[in-house]
């Protein structure tokens, strides 16, 4: 496992990023149809911002759930990289996810985490981030050894090609400002899915 | 009607079928009535079977497989089943994801437990507002039918089922005195 040194220990030692910024550092290095399945609120919408790939999949309720699809597309397609963005108050949602993909050892899913500490869809108000929960440490107890904070930009950038190189599962913290995002995904399911199936061959 | 002896189980049936359509991802939170379909589907190199911490993240998991090409089914019990409307409502439904769901029937002939009897109560009405296509299994002789049947209709209009298991079939939990 080649893992970076240069990872603060936790959440209050990494930088605070930009959440649009982060996302098009990582869709700039998808350079072989990797799938991206987006969260629900804001990372979903700078996911939609970044740019509509035919691999990337945007979810619209369901909090919580992009991980489990993410690892139900990473099951069904074990040669693709299969990208999960979720919030922090989603991933606090469906924290058994991450023991569930430690347990299946999935090789080709890495799970990215925006933590600004708020639901910032619906007025600020605190998460659990924002009062000691450390969203790595959390992972790595599940058993995610491979999770880290990005400390800045180019730790994140370092990450995100490990992620993308190596073995996972990979879980990458990413502290984010309260930036309002870019766009605002087009709430089409049928047409998301249907595309999101092309994107990956299956249609 | 055939007056021969079964010569399989309903859940030795289910495992069949779902390997006649291809269905192996096999994700579920446990439920005594539903050992021996779990043991079944873990004892099968075809089927990839796992549990899961929460029957959310179970649809979750055969939602992003489907759309990645795999079929599969979710396993769990009926106050399982209650944890699943939002999902449901929210990605099932909307996104036209042909879920396939297995409920064992808690909460009805002989419950013991109140809290079983009332959540159950809320499964087919939930189901019915959801206008989610749901069939009962009451008697060996219609299983094959009904998942045969329910998995082909799912497929071919892309929209989630649920296959309830009757105590009348299965015997259900009975009161440990």
């Amino acid at each position: 496992m080649a893992f970076p040194a240069n990872h603060p220990t936790g959440r209050a030692q990494a930088k605070v990023l930009n959440r649009f910024d982060v996302t098009q550092r990582l869709v700039a290095r998808l350079k072989h149809d990797e799938a991206v399945v987006g969260g629900i609120g804001y990372t979903n919408f700078d996911l939609w911002g970044s740019g509509q790939r035919a691999q990337n999949f945007y979810m619209l309720g369901s909090m919580g759930l992009a991980v489990p699809i993410a690892l139900g597309v990473a099951l069904a397609q074990p040669r693709r990289r299969v990208f999960a963005l979720e919030g922090d108050g989603s991933i606090l949602m469906q924290l058994g996810s991450l023991a569930t993909v430690a347990a299946r050892a999935q090789k080709n899913l890495a799970i990215v985490i925006m933590d600004n500490g708020t639901y910032q869809i619906t007025g600020g108000q605190q998460t659990l981030t924002e009062q000691g929960a450390d969203i790595v440490a959390i992972a790595r107890g599940a058993g995610l050894a491979q999770s880290a904070w990005a400390a800045d930009e180019a730790a994140f950038e370092e990450l995100a090609d490990l992620a993308l190189r190596e073995d996972g599962p990979w879980l990458i913290g990413c502290r984010i400002d309260r930036d309002k995002p870019k766009q605002t995904t087009e709430r089409d399911p049928a047409r998301i899915r249907d595309q999101f199936m092309r994107g990956l061959g299956v249609k | 009607m055939d007056e021969e002896a079964p010569d399989r189980a309903w859940h030795q049936i289910v495992r069949d079928v779902l390997q006649r359509h291809a269905v192996s991802l096999v994700v579920y939170v446990p439920d005594n009535v539903l050992r021996p379909l779990i043991e079944a589907v873990h004892a099968d190199p075809f089927f990839t079977a796992f549990a899961v911490a929460r029957e959310e993240e179970g649809l979750g998991i055969l939602s992003g497989a489907w759309m990645g090409g795999t079929r599969g089914i979710l396993l769990m019990q009926t106050s399982g089943f209650a944890t699943l409307p939002n999902v449901i409502a929210s990605l099932a439904v909307p996104f036209q994801i042909p879920v396939l769901m297995i409920v064992s029937e808690r909460g009805t002939l002989g419950e013991f437990n109140i809290g079983q009897a009332l959540v159950a109560r809320t499964m087919r009405p939930v189901l019915a507002a959801l206008a989610v296509e749901h069939h009962t299994m009451t008697r060996l002789d219609e299983v094959e039918f009904i998942i045969d049947r329910g998995i082909t209709q799912a497929v071919a209009t892309q929209a989630p089922c649920c296959f309830i298991l009757s105590p009348l079939l299965t015997g259900g939990k009975v009161f440990a005195a």
